[in-house]
């Protein structure tokens, strides 16, 4: 019967055969509540933002005409039913640009007209790429990156992902000569290298690009004369210095220059406004070519128009935008910071970040080995006898093992005490020489094992949930 | 902007600069005179008539009824809030329980309860548009075809093949049999491509067609079911016009014949459904792929994170859709007015000499203009068609845009208005009868004006060069929501 279907149907580019799986697997059948199921597995894999929702539902109690569908007392369902214009709201598309702006601290302006909605940032990479790129085709990609990518990019479009290798001895940071080796590397491959894809922030690392890396970044477009797609969807999660420079701050210095056509952002309120359920995505180019191609794409996954309507409502309150970012970025901060301290004190380091929904944090020092497989092993450790579901470094390409992304905006502060504790408990049982798996599980684990050794060097991600991240 | 860089390295990929949008069809020229000059009763009474725009428009005031009634399906609502944080953060590829059992249930409702449908089979897709993309990415690779009876709705040119590039192939139909499809024309069709070396994937229906507006018959399912089985091949159904079905005979869907035959494969079927037409929801853009082959629904399923049903929709969706008295009433109704709304208009066309395909389902008439062509060929369509959209001030879609080998036919949608337009449209086409000759037919060319059709012939080009800006989804100008607040 699998010859009855497509290629892309029977190939696994996308990404679901996943060392991650088990992990969610294990998860599901056994997730933690703090009443029902306290010793079950706590859920730190998924870059949920849900420490905000009081601020909107009070807003929503505020503002019940939305909720009917009305608009000054007067019904607009149908208007709202029958509304599938691919060009989208316009009172949407103004709004969601001003809040980009306000979330870049209105250091750059977007033109409503320049951007194209869609389902999700999934759709709007997707959609992007199947603009730029095709079969025979690379996008050059810093490593660590989000697993999603790999579906996203290159499943149905056919083009290929070339890792930028990024390495701990410099905080992960592009350089000049990481940026070269994987152009080469996409050559040797006989792959024409069609744009760079970055996300800043950067999931899975948290970290803002330094104005540095932007430079080099834009130098080395230029160069190639490729574009470049900067990922922004956690842009609104900068909770501490150094401030947030978006490409868009960096390309208004190139003065209406060619590179302009070739720079491109993608949006979401996923992530900053805690809505991935709402599937609200956005491309954002000068490229009027591309805004033309990518608006008719959307009609395959446009934003639904209810959702539209009660969202361009809420971010025309300018009162409510404002302080909504401003608390979002105190409680990441506060969250983020319990989450740092509290594995500190368990002797272990994290990547110093100043955004996203996760910490990437350094577990090295608790590898047998310097190997993947280490990492393989110390994770289904992790997820069966500490019970924390994390994501490991090697789902996300990273280059160097022992590195692992744990969220925390995904839960309450409680839940996250108890995260601490077991990590810390977990660390000192190892100090102490008890590297045994706690808990009766080596039989069932062996098993696993054999299943995991396949995976350990597999392309991989998790993508039980649209867009986790 | 130049497409090239200035090293010559194409800019950007050929997607996204070729015509495979289908954009350049007449099928979205004819907005560009009507956005100019859009029929308002009261503001613009001589404006363009909108009639090629296949929308429910009849039903709206029940719907809003029960929303009023039921404040909770909404999740902004202060009955609904409690909801709100779960429902934002739902975005499990899945789909809400809730929404997939409801949908399978008004599927069987919508089909006299003479089928059930599993509700784990229920696949979300960005409205049919992206679900059509979605079941060809599972089925074809690039270069395989699809068989389609003709004539067809024109943005399956840019579903199946766009991104996909696969290809569609004509199964032609003619009138004289009222278009149905037989199994001559299948063969035909079928042994044409393997003559040309062209691989195909499956046969894809519209039940009931847009844009005849007529149901296949059991006979014509059957022989469908057994062409497949016996190429071993696909069939997807679309049958996203399933309750606009407004009198005998009752409509049956490809579900029933699966059932009848126990060697059918049914690996081999998939149903494609949309609230677009059925409810009037095409902005909610809920689009649904049904298949009975496992492999296709779990494919299916990750390709859906591409364009999944908002949750605050799926939210609303499955409350609505679970409310049986609400369903059974409204789909009593919509079937009572479409009815009404069907009759209104092909009396109105009769007594002025024009006669339609006859039909029981749809948003639209199949329209026999073939009298009024000079020639029996496209471009006296073209010209007529310019005539109609320029003089009569009606938007009505040429069947040339729908692949129609026969020139003359056109859609005419007429449940996209109220009854005071109706009138004023039946109005100018009794006119424009009148004006040019009465009763016509194919043998008798009356025509007075033909200098007027020759001189529309040259404005058809200037239309068809100047590219179409508009979108194929362009809403109804006097929405308040298009008018950006400032």
């Amino acid at each position: 019967m699998r010859l009855m279907l497509s290629g892309k149907a029977t190939c696994n580019s996308h990404g679901q055969d996943s060392s991650y799986f088990l992990g969610w697997e294990e998860y599901e059948k056994n997730p933690y509540d703090q009443t029902r199921n306290p010793q079950g597995i706590i859920q730190m894999g998924l870059a949920e933002n849900q420490l905000s929702f009081d601020l909107l539902e009070s807003w929503l109690s505020e503002n019940q005409d939305i909720a009917g569908f009305k608009r000054n007392g007067k019904s607009i369902f149908r208007e709202l039913a029958l509304f599938q214009d691919y060009h989208g709201l316009p009172e949407f598309k103004k709004a969601l640009v001003q809040f980009m702006e306000e979330i870049r601290g209105n250091k750059v302006s977007f033109d409503p007209n320049k951007i194209v909605l869609t389902a999700g940032a999934t759709s709007a990479n997707e959609t992007l790429i199947f603009c730029l790129a095709e079969k025979g085709d690379a996008i050059l990609i810093p490593t660590p990156y989000y697993p999603g990518f790999d579906r996203d990019l290159k499943w149905r479009t056919g083009a290929e992902i070339v890792p930028i290798h990024c390495t701990s001895s410099n905080g992960f940071k592009i350089t000049a000569r990481a940026l070269e080796r994987a152009y080469q590397e996409a050559q040797n491959r006989n792959l024409k290298v069609k744009g760079v894809l970055v996300t800043n922030p950067s999931n899975p690392l948290g970290t803002t690009m330094t104005q540095a890396e932007l430079d080099l970044l834009m130098d080395f477009i230029i160069e190639k004369q490729i574009h470049l797609v900067s990922d922004e969807i956690y842009s609104g999660t900068v909770f501490s210095s150094p401030n947030y420079t978006s490409i868009m701050e960096v390309l208004s210095k190139y003065e209406k220059a060619e590179v302009w056509d070739r720079v491109h952002v993608v949006y979401s309120l996923s992530k900053d406004l805690g809505l991935p359920g709402f599937r609200v995505g956005a491309i954002y180019s000068n490229n009027d070519s591309i805004v033309a191609a990518a608006t008719k794409m959307s009609s395959f996954g446009l934003v639904s128009s209810q959702t539209q309507y009660f969202l361009s409502a809420l971010l025309s309150d300018k009162k409510f935008t404002k302080n909504y970012i401003s608390e979002n970025k105190k409680r990441l901060k506060k969250r983020h910071a319990s989450l740092v301290s509290g594995l500190q004190n368990a002797g272990i380091s994290c990547l110093e970040s100043n955004a996203g929904l996760f910490s990437w944090v350094d577990m090295r020092h608790l590898l047998k080995s310097n190997t993947f497989k280490a990492e393989m092993e110390l994770w289904e450790k992790i997820v069966y006898d500490v019970k924390l579901n994390i994501s490991p470094g090697l789902s996300c390409h990273c280059s160097e093992p022992g590195w692992f992304r744990v969220c925390f905006a995904n839960m309450t502060e409680e839940t996250l005490e108890i995260a601490i504790q077991r990590i810390k408990a977990f660390v000192e049982s190892v100090s102490r020489g008890h590297d045994k798996a706690i808990g009766g599980k080596k039989c069932l684990n062996i098993n696993l094992r054999k299943k995991f050794s396949k995976w350990v060097f597999r392309l991989s991600f998790h993508d039980r949930e649209a867009g986790e991240r | 902007m130049s497409y090239v860089s200035s090293n010559r390295k194409p800019l950007l990929s050929r997607k996204a600069t070729n015509d495979g949008h289908a954009e350049k069809s007449p099928y979205f020229d004819g907005w560009k005179a009507y956005d100019k000059d859009p029929f308002h009763p009261t503001q613009n009474p001589s404006g363009v008539i909108q009639m090629g725009l296949a929308e429910h428009q009849l039903c709206f005031d029940l719907v809003q009824e029960w929303l009023v009634s039921n404040p909770e399906a909404s999740i902004c609502t202060k009955k609904g809030v409690d909801k709100f944080r779960d429902i934002a953060l739902f975005q499990d590829y899945h789909g809400l329980p809730a929404f997939r059992n409801a949908v399978a249930k008004f599927m069987g409702r919508v089909r006299g309860d003479k089928v059930k449908f599993d509700p784990d089979r229920i696949v979300m897709s960005g409205g049919a548009t992206g679900a059509h993309e979605m079941i060809t990415f599972c089925l074809a690779d690039p270069g395989d075809a699809f068989l389609v009876p003709t004539p067809y709705y024109a943005g399956f040119d840019r579903d199946l093949c766009w991104r996909t590039e696969a290809r569609l192939l004509p199964v032609v139909c003619h009138s004289s049999n009222n278009f149905k499809v037989t199994r001559k024309a299948l063969e035909e069709a079928y042994a044409k491509a393997v003559e040309a070396n062209i691989s195909v994937k499956g046969l894809l229906l519209t039940n009931p067609s847009n844009p005849l507006g007529t149901i296949l018959d059991r006979d014509t399912l059957r022989e469908a079911m057994s062409f497949i089985n016996e190429k071993n091949i696909h069939l997807i159904c679309d049958e996203i016009y399933a309750a606009t079905v407004f009198r005998q005979p009752d409509f049956i869907s490809i579900a029933e014949i699966i059932e009848e035959d126990q060697e059918y494969n049914r690996n081999l079927v998939h149903i494609i459904y949309s609230l677009s037409k059925d409810m009037g929801f095409p902005g909610f853009r809920v689009g649904i792929v049904y298949s009975y082959n496992d492999a296709v629904v779990e494919c299916g399923r990750k390709m859906s994170s591409f364009g999944l049903v908002s949750s605050q929709t799926q939210y609303l969706i499955a409350s609505m859709l679970s409310d049986d008295q609400f369903i059974g009433k409204f789909l009593l109704e919509s079937a009572g007015r479409l009815a009404t709304r069907h009759t209104d208009f092909t009396d109105g066309l009769r007594q002025a000499g024009i006669k339609c395909l006859n039909g029981n389902a749809g948003l639209f008439l199949w329209m026999d203009l073939r009298g009024l062509l000079m020639d029996s060929t496209v471009e006296a369509e073209m010209a007529l068609w310019q005539v109609i959209i320029n003089d009569v001030k009606l938007n009505v879609s040429p069947g040339s845009s729908f692949h129609c080998s026969e020139p003359g036919w056109f859609r005419v949608c007429i449940a996209n208005m109220n009854e005071e337009t109706t009138k004023v449209a039946l109005e100018r086409i009794r006119e424009f009868v009148l004006r040019n000759g009465n009763k016509p037919n194919r043998k008798e060319k009356c025509w007075q004006s033909d200098l007027r059709l020759r001189l529309s012939f040259r404005r058809m080009d200037e239309v068809l060069r100047s590219p179409c800006i508009m979108s194929p989804h362009s809403p109804i100008p006097q929405s308040p929501l298009v008018r950006t607040r400032t």
